[in-house]
């Protein structure tokens, strides 16, 4: 039946993920590291909230927009936590989950002939959703010896006129880098100098170790430029409740809103409930899973570091991404013997852009028990490779 | 008043004594040095007062009974409740001791190996005190939450994807 997929459907390689993902699934008693998302249970309060509305039999639509009192409380939290200016009423739109947020932005602004840049690596969703909204993608090489941040000098290496979108994903998905202001400032002068829009994914924003994070859309004239995306997966630990929101100039929201109001309508009305309880009562829940976050960061660069890897210092997120250079493997064939012969699972670097190889992802969001046991496995496994 | 990385020294510390000071050292960022100084600094200042596990007794088939006790006192002149409190709490039978707002002084939780032996402490040693007025017994029938951890109903098992995004 391929035949009836429409053909930029069909061309979509899978997600590199996703094969990994088949491979572990073959395989019992595997302590894995391969996970995008808490380990942490929602708070109690935002949990009993999503009961609440249950009980009071809040199960219809919400408006396309979201509950106005969650963009009120959003616009508060976005001003109070990262000094940006949204109007609740017309520049933030609620969306079912970050994801789809990313999808919106890119078939509310793209079209064929259209180039999106995009950092590599990073998450595996920018890419596809940019090619199945008609646009192609040129990646933007980072580097560990830059801290893996985003430089002009590699953005104007694969610059063309035909550029329109900027991806900008920090702290980030799978390095956990991040753009520091001095780093953002030549970036905004690039944008403005080309007349680019920016899709900021600023969704581990709250998930930093060293000084706040800064968001792109706060400095000066990028406001307009930038779609900020954002959601309470990560810092809440929710995601499976799927509530994330896209704030930005009230033109491209309206336009974000066309497509989200024919194709998702809303977003669950118990998630955006629980989502309000969240940033009324959850801070203080939010900051003990940081400071665990933090804990078990330092002794995952710790691990790497004593087994003789080369391991860049995240600063932001949830994971580490060590080089693994020096064991001969590629990051494919690094992963897959670690899974047989240890049963680690970790996530080869190449499955978030070719600038992976060479490295792999390893999250840590996990009790510090299951991480020191998988750093005696991998320790063990990289002592054979180095001896070799 | 503590700093920032003491404060969270301290709560790793709170959350699990058995941390080592290089495991300390190691997820916190801080020497192991600095940490020992500072261990040996919060004993001496009584900061950290003692390293114990939390015991859920009930699940050891020991026997154990658990009362809580309302005390009313008469307050001296000059020494308010903290006299007779300083006499209850060299009691070795009385775990916890509070002063408190509301309808009653003292709230003691007193631990004992049957009813009979909290009754009888209650009865013979507590209540004859000099400036105690009444007290009322409550014993404790069930734990289910003692100092943030939850000792009752099963535990929340995380089923997440192997692999994810």
């Amino acid at each position: 039946m391929n035949r009836y997929l429409a053909s930029h459907v069909a061309g979509l390689p899978p997600s590199g993920i996703r094969k990994f993902f088949d491979l572990v699934a073959t395989m019992k008693d595997v302590v894995s590291l391969g996970v995008g998302e808490p380990d942490f249970v929602t708070p109690w309060a935002v949990r009993e909230s999503g009961i609440f509305s249950l009980e009071q039999g809040q199960t219809m639509y919400t408006s396309n927009a979201g509950l106005l009192e969650l963009r009120e409380e959003l616009s508060h939290y976005l001003s109070n936590s990262l000094g940006l200016s949204y109007e609740p009423e017309n520049e933030i739109l609620i969306t079912t989950g970050a994801s789809e947020a990313v999808d919106l932005v890119m078939r509310a602004v793209l079209e064929p002939g259209d180039v999106v840049l995009v950092p590599d690596p990073s998450y595996v969703s920018y890419a596809p959703c940019a090619i199945l909204a008609g646009a192609s993608v040129r990646y933007v090489p980072t580097h560990a010896k830059e801290d893996f941040r985003l430089r002009v000098e590699d953005l104007s290496q694969v610059y063309t006129p035909n550029v329109k979108l900027l991806v900008l994903s920090y702290p980030n998905n799978p390095t956990g880098a991040i753009m520091r202001r001095e780093d953002l400032i030549p970036i905004a002068d690039f944008v403005t100098k080309h007349d680019l829009l920016v899709l900021a994914d600023d969704i581990y924003s709250d998930l930093t170790y060293d000084g706040k994070h800064v968001s792109f859309a706060s400095l000066p004239g990028m406001h307009d430029r930038t779609l900020f995306v954002s959601g309470f997966s990560k810092s809440y630990a929710m995601t499976g409740w799927r509530i994330g929101y896209v704030a930005g100039h009230a033109d491209l929201i309206s336009g974000l809103t066309k497509i989200h109001q024919y194709t998702m309508l809303c977003a669950p009305i118990m998630g955006q409930i629980a989502a309000l309880e969240a940033l009324r009562s959850a801070t203080e829940a939010k900051n003990d899973m940081v400071t665990a976050y933090d804990r078990r960061r330092r002794l995952m660069v710790h691990g790497f570091r004593e087994m003789g890897l080369d391991c860049f210092e995240p600063l932001g997120a949830f994971y580490v991404f060590p080089d693994i250079t020096k064991t001969n493997l590629s990051s494919e064939a690094f992963a897959e013997e670690l899974l047989k012969e240890e049963k680690v699972a970790v996530v080869p670097g190449t499955a978030f852009g070719p600038s992976g190889e060479g490295y792999i992802r390893c999250s840590y969001a996990y009790s510090i028990e299951q991480l020191q046991e998988a750093l005696k496995r991998i320790t063990n496994f990289v002592a054979r490779r180095l001896s070799k | 008043m503590l700093n920032e990385q003491d404060h969270k020294l301290l709560k790793l510390i709170a959350e699990d004594c058995r941390l080592t000071p290089k495991e300390l050292s190691i997820q916190t960022g801080l020497t192991s040095e600095y940490i020992k100084q500072r261990m040996l600094d919060w004993e001496k200042e009584k900061v950290i007062v003692s390293y114990q596990p939390m015991i859920n007794w009930a699940r050891t088939g020991e026997e154990k009974v658990s009362a809580l006790i309302e005390v009313r006192v008469l307050p001296q002149r000059g020494y308010g409740f903290d006299k007779i409190a300083k006499r209850l709490q060299k009691f070795t039978e009385i775990k916890a001791l509070f002063l408190m707002s509301g309808g009653y002084d003292l709230s003691l939780l007193i631990e004992g190996k049957t009813m009979q032996d909290v009754a009888l402490f209650v009865a013979e040693k507590l209540a004859p005190l000099e400036h105690i007025q009444s007290t009322a017994t409550h014993f404790v029938l069930r734990r289910y939450k003692q100092d943030g951890v939850e000792l009752m109903g099963e535990e929340e098992t995380i089923q997440r994807l192997v692999v994810s995004p």
